[in-house]
C-alpha cells in the first residue's frame, strides 16, 4: 500500500464513516428518548435511496403505498379511540396527518413527472414521502407498548425491521439501484483528489450534526427531548408529552436515515436489504458510545468507516467480520469499566 | 391433573405413530418442526424465563452443523483433529465444545452490562459467523459442504427422514424434560428470579451473573445440537440457514409460542414452520413475484402479538384445560427433615457494628459519620423523617450500594468491601422497602428463593433431578417459615395476588428462610392493619427471644416504641439521637426533627 492508496482508502472510510456517524446519532437519540433500540434505522436509508432512484427513473415509488396504508391504519385506530373516549375534536387533526397528507402527496406524484423535476425537488419529494413514516411507525408499533421493557421494545423493533425489509423487496424488487451523482466536480487539496460527492457527504453530515446540536441546545422541543431522555417521569410531570417526544425522535431518525440514503445512493448500489448492514455499522458506533454519548458514538462510527475501508483492501472477503468483531474489544472495555447498578424501571 | 396427563400421553402416542401413517411431506415438515423446537426451547429458557435474549441462535446452529460437516467430510484433517472425524458423535462433542467457548466468551463480555448488550452482541456474532462461513475456503464458501455421512445410533443406521424423525423427536423430548427439571429446582428458581431484577436475587445469595451464563450456555448448546442433527439429516450444509434472519425467526417462534413455557417452544416452532410453508406458496402468487414476503406477515404478526398477547399462544391454549400448576402442589405441603442451622448465638453477642459510615452520591452526603451497633437478641430501630438516609444506610450495610468510607463489621469481620451475596452468606438477610417478589410464582417458591444458600446441588443434578432430597428439604423449610409468619393459607397462591401488607410479611418469611442471625427489615409494618401489626410485633418478639438481632427501619412510631430495645434517630444523614425508646421520645433534637422546632 502506498501513500496514494492509503489516502484514497482514508477518504472512502471517512465518507462512509460520516454516514454511519449520522445513523449512530439517530440511534442514540431514539434509544435515549424512547428506550427503543431502533434496528429499522437502516431501512430508512434503503427507503430514502430507492425512493429517490425510483423518482429519477420516472416510476412511482412503492413507499407511497406504505404512507397511504400506514396513514389509513392510524386513521382507523385513532378515530375509533376518539369516538370511544368522546374527544371528537381531535378527529380533524388526525385525518389531516393520516389521510389528507398521504393523499395529497400521492396526488402530487400523480400530477408531476418526477423524473423531470430538478434534483433538489426530487430529494425534497423523497423526504416528504419518508419522513412521516417515522412517527407513523412509532404510533403503530411502539406507542402501544411504550412502557414495556427494553427487551420487548427490542423484539418489536426487530419485527418492524423484518416487515420493512419485506416491503422493500415488494416495492423495489431484488435489483439494486444507484441514483444520479449530485455533482461531477472534483477538488484537489495538495496531492489529494476529492470527488464532489465526497465533499457533499462530508459537508451535509457536518451541517446536519450542527443543526441537531442547535436543535437540542437552543430550541424548546430539543430541550424537551433531552429532558425526556434524562427522566421520563420527570419530563411528564413538567408537561412534556412522552408520546410527542417519541414521535419527534422517530421523525428525526427517519429524516436522518432518509438523508443518509440519499447521500450515499450515488456512490454505492443500494439493494432492498442493504440498509440493514449500514444501520448495524451505525450501531457499532453507537455502542462505542455506550448508546448514550453523542460525540463518542460519532467518533466510533468514523472508526468503523475507516476500519471497513482499510480491511476491504487487505482482506476484502472478511471486512464485515472485522467490522462486527470490533465490538468485542468495545464490549470488553465497557464491561470492565461500567459498574452497573440496577435501578427500578 | 389427570386430563393433562391424558393429553400428554395422547400427544406422545401421536408423535410415535406419526411416521407410520403420514406421507413423506408431513414427516419432513415434522422433522423441521422438531429441529426448530429444540432451538426455540433454549430461547424459552433464555428469553421467557430469564428475561435475556439472543438473535444469534442460528449462528450456534451453524456452528454445530459446520463442525460435524467439516470433521466428517474433510479428506485431510490436521493430525490432532483427525480422531474427531472418525464419528459424527465425536464431531458433536467438538461442536458442543466450540459452542460453549463462544457462548462463554459472549456471555463474559455482555452479561455484566445492561440487558440489551447481549442481544446486540449476538447480532454482531450472528452476522460475523454468517460471513465467515461464506468466505472460508475450507468450509466450502457459499456453496457449502456436501457428502456428510448418515448417523448411526447403537449400531443402527439412521438414513431416511422417517428414521431421523424418531431421533429428532426423542432428542427434543429429552431436552424438554431436562429444561422442565431445571426450572423446577433450586437453580431454576434462581434463574426465574432474574426477571425480577438482580437486586433481590443477589441479596438472597444468587450469583445472577452465573445464572445468566448458565441459561445462555444451555440455549447455545441446544442450538448446536439442532445444527448437528440438521447437518446429518440434510447431508449438506451451506451458510443460508444460519443467517441473522433465521436467528430472528427462532426468537419469533419462542415469543409466539409463549416464551415462558417449555411447550410454547414446540407450539411456536410448529405454527411458524407451517405458516411459512403456506405463505411461501401463497404470497408470491398474490404479489406476482418471488421473494421471502412471509417476513412481512411475520413482522406484523409479532408486533400485534407483543401488543395484545405478550405471553404468547401457549397460555391461551392452556387456559382451555383448567389445571394450574398450583393445584398440583396444593395437595401436598412439603415435609422433610429440617436443614442444618447455623450454631446458636451467644446471648448479647455483638452482631453488627457500623463505624463512621459515609455515603456520598456525587456532592450529596446521604449518610455522614453514622455509627451504631446491633447485638443478638436485640431490636434496634432506625427512625427519622423522609429522606434522612435510613434506606441508604441499609444499602451500605447489606452490600447493595457500598459506603464511600467508614467501617462495617458483621460478627467481627469487616464487610464494607463485600457484595450483597457474600454478606448474605455470613448470615444477614433483608427485606425491601419496595416489595421485590416474583408475582407469578407461588408464595412457597418465593420463600424458597430465600433458602438458596442453604442448598448446594448444581445445574447438572438439577437437569437430571438428582437433587430431589435436597429440594424437598428446601421446600419444607420454606413451608415452615410461611407457617411461622402466618401465611399458611396462602402457601400456593401467586405472590402477586396477596395484598401489599401480606407481601411484606412474605418478604420476612423469605429472609427467615436464609437462617439469618441478623434480620434487616425495611418498613415491614407499612400497609398493615392494626391486628396484622400486632401479629408482626409478636413474631419479631419471638425471633428476638430466639437470639436473633433485628435492625428495623420504620415510620410507625407507636410500632417502634412498643417493640424496639434501642432507637437511633437520623436526620439529614446524621445521627441526632440514640438511646432507649423513652429517652429518645423526650429528646429535644428529635422533637424538633419530627415536629419542627421553635424559631
Amino acid at each position: 500500500m502506498d501513500m496514494q492508496i492509503a489516502l484514497l482508502l482514508g477518504q472512502d472510510g471517512i465518507t462512509n464513516g460520516a454516514i454511519y456517524a449520522l445513523l449512530a446519532l439517530a440511534l442514540v437519540l431514539v434509544f435515549a428518548v424512547t428506550r427503543v433500540i431502533f434496528i429499522p434505522q437502516g431501512e430508512f436509508v434503503t427507503l430514502g435511496a430507492l425512493t429517490l432512484a425510483n423518482l429519477q427513473a420516472g416510476k412511482t415509488p412503492g413507499t407511497i403505498w406504505l404512507l397511504l396504508g400506514a396513514g389509513a391504519a392510524i386513521a382507523v385506530i385513532d378515530c375509533t379511540i376518539s369516538l370511544r373516549t368522546g374527544t371528537i375534536r381531535r378527529i380533524p387533526r388526525i385525518l389531516l396527518w393520516s389521510v389528507a397528507y398521504p393523499c395529497g402527496t400521492a396526488l402530487l406524484l400523480f400530477l408531476v413527472n418526477p423524473a423531470e423535476l430538478p434534483m433538489l425537488a426530487q430529494v425534497v419529494l423523497s423526504l416528504m414521502l419518508i419522513m412521516p413514516l417515522g412517527p407513523m411507525i412509532y404510533r403503530l408499533a411502539f406507542q402501544p407498548v411504550a412502557e414495556a421493557s427494553v427487551l420487548v421494545l427490542l423484539i418489536v423493533s426487530v419485527a418492524v425491521h423484518l416487515t420493512l425489509v419485506g416491503l422493500g423487496l415488494l416495492f423495489f424488487g431484488a435489483e439494486g439501484s444507484r441514483t444520479l451523482a449530485f455533482s461531477d466536480a472534483t477538488f484537489k487539496f495538495g496531492s489529494i483528489l476529492m470527488s464532489g460527492q465526497t465533499v457533499l457527504v462530508l459537508a451535509s453530515s457536518a451541517l446536519l450534526i450542527a443543526a441537531l446540536f442547535w436543535f437540542f441546545e437552543r430550541t424548546l422541543y430539543g430541550k424537551a427531548l433531552r429532558a425526556t431522555a434524562i427522566n421520563r417521569t420527570g419530563a411528564r410531570l413538567m408537561g412534556i408529552s412522552t408520546v410527542m417526544a417519541g414521535r419527534l425522535s422517530f421523525l428525526l431518525a427517519a429524516m436522518i436515515g432518509a438523508l443518509s440514503g440519499i447521500l450515499i445512493a450515488p456512490i454505492a448500489t443500494i439493494y432492498y436489504d442493504t440498509g440493514f448492514l449500514i444501520g448495524l455499522k451505525g450501531f457499532v458506533g453507537a455502542i462505542v458510545g455506550g448508546l448514550a454519548s453523542y460525540p463518542v458514538a460519532a467518533a466510533g462510527a468514523l472508526l468503523v468507516g475507516l476500519l471497513e475501508a482499510y480491511s476491504s483492501f487487505w482482506a476484502s472477503a472478511f471486512k464485515e467480520v472485522l467490522v462486527f468483531t470490533l465490538i468485542i474489544p468495545v464490549l470488553m472495555w465497557r464491561s470492565l469499566t461500567t459498574h452497573h447498578v440496577e435501578q427500578d424501571e | 391433573m389427570k386430563r393433562r396427563y391424558l393429553i400428554l400421553v395422547g400427544f406422545l402416542v401421536l408423535i410415535a405413530l406419526g411416521p407410520l401413517i403420514l406421507p413423506e411431506f408431513y414427516v419432513t415438515l415434522l422433522n423441521y418442526i422438531g429441529l426448530y423446537a429444540i432451538v426455540a426451547l433454549g430461547l424459552v429458557l433464555l428469553t421467557g424465563v430469564g428475561g435475556l435474549t439472543s438473535f444469534g441462535q442460528a449462528a450456534f446452529v451453524g456452528l454445530g452443523a459446520y463442525s460435524t460437516a467439516y470433521l466428517t467430510t474433510a479428506s485431510e484433517l490436521p493430525v490432532w483433529m483427525a480422531p474427531f472425524g472418525a464419528s459424527p458423535w465425536l464431531a458433536l462433542l467438538v461442536g458442543l465444545a466450540l459452542t460453549a467457548m463462544v457462548a462463554l466468551l459472549l456471555g463474559a463480555l455482555t452479561l455484566r452490562l445492561s440487558g440489551h448488550y447481549l442481544p446486540l452482541g449476538t447480532i454482531a456474532w450472528g452476522i460475523s459467523i454468517y460471513f465467515l462461513f461464506g468466505n472460508l475456503e475450507f468450509l466450502g464458501g457459499h456453496t457449502g459442504i456436501t457428502g456428510i455421512p448418515s448417523l448411526s445410533v447403537l449400531g443402527l443406521e439412521v438414513r431416511y427422514g422417517r428414521e431421523f424423525y424418531y431421533l429428532i423427536w426423542a432428542m427434543l423430548l429429552v431436552a424438554v424434560w431436562l429444561t422442565q427439571n431445571l426450572l423446577d429446582s433450586r437453580e431454576g428458581r434462581a434463574i426465574r428470579a432474574l426477571k425480577g431484577g438482580t437486586l433481590m436475587a443477589e441479596a438472597m445469595g444468587v450469583d445472577t451473573a452465573r445464572s445468566k451464563t448458565v441459561i445462555f450456555l444451555i440455549a447455545a448448546l441446544y442450538a448446536c445440537l439442532s445444527g448437528w442433527l440438521y447437518a446429518h439429516l440434510q447431508r449438506f450444509v451451506n451458510p443460508t440457514p444460519f443467517g441473522l434472519h433465521i436467528g430472528i425467526e427462532y426468537l419469533f417462534m419462542a415469543v409466539l409460542g409463549g416464551a415462558a413455557h417449555v411447550w410454547g417452544a414446540l407450539l411456536g416452532a410448529g405454527v411458524i414452520t407451517i405458516l411459512k410453508q403456506w405463505l411461501q406458496d401463497l404470497l408470491p402468487k398474490i404479489f406476482g413475484s418471488s421473494g421471502n414476503f412471509e417476513v412481512i406477515v411475520f413482522g406484523v404478526m409479532m408486533v400485534l402479538m407483543l401488543q395484545r398477547a405478550r405471553d404468547g399462544l401457549w397460555p391461551i391454549l392452556a387456559k382451555l384445560i383448567p389445571d394450574s400448576a398450583g393445584d398440583r402442589e396444593r395437595s401436598s405441603v412439603p415435609h422433610a427433615d429440617p436443614l442444618p442451622k447455623k450454631p446458636l448465638l451467644q446471648a448479647s453477642e455483638q452482631l453488627l457494628e457500623a463505624k463512621d459510615v459515609v455515603k456520598e452520591f456525587g456532592g450529596l452526603v446521604a449518610s455522614n459519620n453514622m455509627s451504631f451497633s446491633v447485638r443478638s437478641g436485640e431490636v434496634l430501630a432506625l427512625i427519622g423523617p423522609n429522606g434522612a438516609g435510613k434506606s441508604t444506610m441499609f444499602n451500605c450495610i447489606s452490600g447493595v450500594d457500598p459506603a464511600t468510607s467508614g467501617k462495617i463489621f458483621f460478627r467481627g469481620e469487616p464487610v464494607e468491601k463485600l457484595n450483597s451475596r457474600e454478606i448474605a452468606r455470613l448470615g444477614m438477610s433483608r427485606t425491601f422497602q419496595h416489595v421485590r417478589l416474583l408475582p407469578t410464582m407461588s408464595v412457597l417458591e418465593n420463600v424458597a428463593i430465600g433458602a438458596h444458600l442453604r442448598g448446594s446441588r448444581g445445574v447438572l443434578s438439577a437437569l437430571l433431578h438428582l437433587e430431589r432430597a435436597e429440594e424437598q428439604r428446601l421446600k419444607a423449610e420454606a413451608a415452615r417459615q410461611i407457617e411461622r409468619v402466618g401465611l399458611k393459607e396462602h402457601m400456593f397462591d401467586q405472590a402477586g395476588s396477596l395484598p401489599l401488607g401480606k407481601q411484606r410479611i412474605l418478604e420476612i418469611a423469605r429472609a427467615l428462610a436464609a437462617d439469618p442471625v441478623l434480620l434487616l427489615l425495611d418498613e415491614p409494618a407499612a400497609g398493615l392493619r392494626y391486628l396484622e401489626k400486632q401479629a408482626l410485633a409478636d413474631l419479631l418478639r419471638r425471633l428476638r427471644a430466639e437470639g436473633m438481632g433485628i435492625l428495623l427501619v420504620e415510620h410507625d412510631v407507636d410500632f417502634v416504641m412498643g417493640l424496639a430495645d434501642r432507637v437511633v434517630v437520623m436526620e439529614f444523614g446524621e445521627k441526632i439521637a440514640e438511646g432507649l425508646p423513652e429517652q429518645v421520645r423526650q429528646d429535644p433534637a428529635v422533637l424538633e426533627a419530627y415536629l419542627g422546632g421553635v424559631e
